[in-house]
């Protein structure tokens, strides 16, 4: 029988760039295949030539072996193709229905929108493939987990069964990323074909049945789970060796460098995120912040960093009290800080590289004497960094939107690595990053150990955590539920102190084998 | 870290010096091509369609059109001098007219006589003219949007610097012209700062969006200045007007009447230098730029977002204050009521016509100027309602705001620009 999707030759070239380069790839009926790549792999752009998002320059796509021309994505919708994107493609102030029906209303007498009809429908779909998800909740209700499900049905919903998913873990929490592993592994019982698009390597071995690995537009290969190994895939990937284990000596703690005591913290929607938070951090050790997403970890970094003001307790850097202070007086007290969203708060994305790289900087010399800023100094500063840190761009002129995300956030690194650091503040330093970049920030964040800087790593993936941490706080609501030497921290037990377990319990539950550790935040 | 590098070198196998040589190579430049293309293009795609409206709107040559498939040649022909006879008027009325500098320049040889040459500047002297307070306002606007602030109340702002300028140039008698202009000028320019400065401070402190009160200071503005005119400013005599200002609060003119062509000029050529160094060669500049950019990085940098709204608004609103001590001091020397007649309103197009750079808000400013001061003749000499001009402008706007439209038109392949002008931001933030 024919493949149920087939692409041969697919070719796509952008100025500059040949983002598809005779891309060969098979989809056999009722199974998932991963597509793997680094960002920039061209990945989303073969996909988006399926789905008639852009038009390939030269090659073929046959459908139940049958030769198919795709111009628009209703094409690719009536081949039965449909598509999960990435960033969400939702109506926050619609219901679930109506986001489903959105495009393809069922009408009654040709004028009034049948609701009921549409939302029995997605009950079916949800209750079919065990999605739950209700009908009538309002999208903007919903955490992220079951918004993506809500993607999932407005795919369904069109009838499609060939379902493209997008980076469909970037934005989920390790919880959320096991539901949808179960979703996905019920559609295909139910004979749905599935190409699962990512870079981390842990998903692909967990969920795939083959994996075809692209790098720099090219096919490289095609294996399955069972004969790969991550190490192997690594290499495919990056097209080098890639190490997986960060290799760091054993800490030598010194002075106490951060010390937060009885720390409250309210949001900006006056909810109380931080309550009763106290931990010093010392100099030469990285304390690792490990917890799901939103449980006030978010919340603690901004009031360290003088962005939200706490509401009662005392932060002191290096003796300082700074409690109180602007963002500028505590960064001027020698912390570093790598923000959670870099796009948002670390970069100005229109600005070019070496303005970003002085982004807190300009105002000292040698970048300006007095007003005046000292454009010499600035752009020949901004070559050494962009060197030294190895960011890839053709020149610093370029607004850093042009860079991979790699890259954008390798030139936070290297303006916050690039100042004296006593303290660093790295929240999520990795996140949606390719191996390659994984490994080097990783690298970069024990080096500064090394060199005696206290860093506070905040992270939700244990993997990250468990590689990088010479100790390991657990944040769950708001609170530091225990702090434990990385020695003594296993992922299970991490696990159950994340989702609430008490620490006796924990403990107790801690003396089962703990799985091989890897670094699956790769 | 040396295994980094190594890695480094080996992907790159130049050297560090290449390297770094290579970072800092600036690319050839053909962005300030690509960056004039679209806006000559609108203002071109604005000509034609205006061309359109004038033959639309000339009801003899449209009663042509009735007998255009026995005498299509007839109608073509007079659609064609319709526009021509407009388009030339409009051209004679803004920079001149050759055929009287000719004439004027051969009286000049045979009689001395300049007075006619004098006459053959009028309409350029006038553009000019009208073009002043269009950089002032119009670099007003654009520092505003720097900073990401929608700056609506410029002609408010007009008005209280005119006020200010106006107060200090009749009522301080005795002082040098070096003292007493520019303290009339700065005068205005300091009152408008503080005016606007009301509004940086309401959406700094309480969030209150900078749209809604700069419309509502407007209204305060024109009625403050209206209470003035008839009262305490208020000249003897019926109507509301202030007194003269003192001679030495004049911008000195450079030619005899008619030509009022006058220094306000140079100073708006000057600001305009200023504004561009300010903005882009200084930390005050780099702060502006970064808040108006992205604020939530502007906060995380250690910039106070609150205290560069202040003061984006208060040199925007100075800015807007030069409008209005330019008119008073250079053109009216005196303040009547309604005299700005939508100079602060036509700036926040032109801020956009000139995507917020100096540069570009000078050639704007001159343009609107010139589009503006030539109207009054091409009413007068071609029939053509002066709202044609009004008509122009829109369209410029139209296609500036909505590049896409000038791009599919003229099949542009241009790559899109990084972060096109961001207006403003949603509603308090």
């Amino acid at each position: 029988m024919a493949p149920v999707l087939e692409l041969r030759g697919i070719t796509k070239a952008f100025p500059g760039v040949l983002a598809n380069d005779h891309i060969d790839l098979t989809l056999e009926e009722g199974e998932i295949l991963a597509l793997l790549g680094e960002n920039g792999a061209g990945k989303t752009t073969l996909m988006n030539i399926l789905y008639g998002l852009y038009q390939p320059d030269a090659g073929e796509i046959f459908v139940r072996g049958k030769k198919v021309e795709i111009h628009e994505p209703n094409d690719a919708i009536r081949l039965g193709i449909g598509m999960v994107h990435q960033h969400f493609m939702l109506v926050p102030v619609f219901t679930v229905t109506e986001n489903v029906m959105l495009g393809v209303e069922s009408m009654r007498y040709g004028l009034f929108l049948d609701r009921r009809r549409a939302a029995a429908k997605v009950r079916e779909i949800s209750e079919q493939y065990k999605l739950e998800v209700n009908p009538d909740d309002y999208i903007k209700d919903l955490p992220v987990g079951v918004q993506q499900r809500v993607e999932i049905i407005k795919v369904l919903y069109r009838k499609a069964d060939i379902l493209i998913l997008d980076e469909p873990t970037a934005v989920l929490t390790p919880q959320e990323v096991e539901e949808l592993f179960k979703i996905i592994r019920s559609l295909r019982e139910q004979g749905k074909s599935i190409i699962f698009i990512t870079h981390k390597l842990k998903e692909v071995m967990a969920i795939a049945d083959r994996i075809t690995v692209l790098r720099q537009g090219r096919a490289v290969g095609t294996t399955t789970p069972a004969e790969a190994t991550m190490e192997r895939l690594a290499q495919m990937m990056v097209g080098r060796e890639v190490e997986l284990v960060v290799k760091k000596k054993p800490a030598k703690p010194g002075d106490v460098v951060l010390d937060v005591e009885n720390l409250h913290v309210v949001d900006h929607r006056g909810n109380v995120a931080v309550r009763g938070v106290t931990f010093d951090v010392r100099a030469g050790e990285i304390l690792g912040v490990a917890g799901v997403q939103g449980n006030g970890q978010t919340e603690l970094v901004r009031a360290l960093t003088g962005l939200l003001r706490p509401e009662m307790g005392r932060i002191r850097v290096n003796g300082v009290d700074v409690t109180h202070a602007s963002p500028r007086e505590i960064l001027e007290q020698g912390v570093a800080h790598v923000p959670e969203d870099r796009q948002k708060d670390g970069l100005i994305l229109k600005y070019p590289v070496h303005d970003n790289l002085i982004l807190n900087t300009y105002y000292i010399p040698p970048f300006a004497k007095g007003v005046n800023l000292q454009f010499g100094e600035i752009y020949k500063a901004a070559a050494e960094r962009a060197y030294e840190f190895d960011i890839r761009t053709p020149n610093v002129y370029v607004p850093v939107s042009t860079l991979s995300g790699g890259n954008q956030q390798k030139t936070i690194v290297a303006r916050e690595f690039s100042r004296p650091v006593r303290l660093l503040i790295a929240s999520q330093p990795t996140r949606g990053l390719d191996v390659g970049s994984i490994e080097y920030i990783h690298q970069r964040i024990v080096q500064k150990r090394d060199e005696g800087a206290a860093v506070l790593l905040v992270s939700p993936e244990l993997d990250e955590i468990l590689a990088l941490s010479d100790r390991i706080a657990v944040m769950y609501r708001g609170q530091f539920v225990a702090i434990l030497p990385a020695a003594e921290a296993t992922r299970q037990k991490l696990g159950l102190l994340m989702a609430g377990v008490s620490v006796a319990e924990a403990e107790a539950a801690g003396q089962a084998p703990a799985p091989v550790e890897e670094n699956p935040a790769l | 870290m040396s295994e980094q590098k190594e890695r480094a070198s080996q992907n790159n196998p130049d050297t560090r010096a290449q390297a770094l040589a290579r970072l800092l190579l600036r690319p050839a430049r053909g962005s300030v091509w690509q960056a004039i293309l679209l806006p000559v293009l609108a203002v071109f795609t604005a000509l034609v369609i205006g061309a359109l409206v004038i033959v639309f709107t000339d009801l003899q040559v449209l009663n042509l059109y009735k007998d255009f498939f026995s005498a299509p040649g007839k109608a073509l022909a007079a659609s064609w001098k319709s526009i021509a006879s407009a388009y030339s008027a409009l051209f004679k009325g803004s920079i001149g007219n050759p055929a009287e500098f000719a004439k004027a320049i051969s009286v000049l040889r045979a009689t001395g006589d300049a007075a006619p040459l004098r006459q053959a500047f009028w309409p350029i002297s006038e553009s000019l003219v009208t073009s002043v307070p269009y950089i002032f306002a119009g670099l007003a606007v654009a520092l505003g949007f720097q900073c990401g602030l929608f700056n609506i109340g410029a002609e408010g702002q007009i008005f209280i610097g005119a006020l200010a300028s106006v107060y200090v140039g009749y009522s301080i008698k005795g002082l040098p012209q070096y003292i007493h202009l520019p303290l009339a000028f700065l005068t205005g320019a300091a009152a408008a700062g503080l005016w606007a400065a009301v509004a940086g401070v309401l959406k700094a402190k309480t969030g209150a969006h900078e749209v809604i009160n700069t419309i509502m200071m407007n209204y305060i503005a024109f009625l403050l200045s209206d209470w003035l005119l008839n009262g305490p400013m208020k000249r003897p005599g019926y109507s509301p007007i202030s007194p003269a200002i003192q001679d030495s609060a004049w911008l000195p003119k450079f030619f005899p009447d008619p030509l009022r062509f006058h220094a306000g000029f140079f100073v708006a050529l000057g600001i305009a230098a200023v504004v561009y160094w300010l903005l882009f060669k200084t930390t005050i500049g780099f702060e502006i730029r970064s808040v108006g950019a992205n604020p939530d990085a502007a906060r995380y940098a250690g910039i106070s977002v609150t205290r560069n709204f202040v003061l984006a608004m208060f040199l925007s609103g100075a800015l807007a204050g030069m409008a209005g001590a330019n008119e008073v001091l250079g053109v009216n020397h005196q303040l009547a009521s309604a005299f700005s007649s939508g100079y602060g309103f036509d700036s926040i197009a032109l801020a956009l016509l000139g995507k917020s750079h100096p540069v570009g808000v000078v050639l704007a400013a001159l343009l609107f100027g010139t589009l503006r001061s030539g109207a009054t003749r091409m009413q007068s000499l071609a029939g053509v309602p002066i709202d044609i001009i009004s008509i122009l402008q829109a369209l410029v706007i139209i296609f500036i705001a909505a590049p896409a439209i000038i791009r599919w038109l003229y099949r542009l392949r241009l790559e899109r620009e990084v972060g096109e002008t961001v207006f403003t931001r949603g509603w308090g933030q």
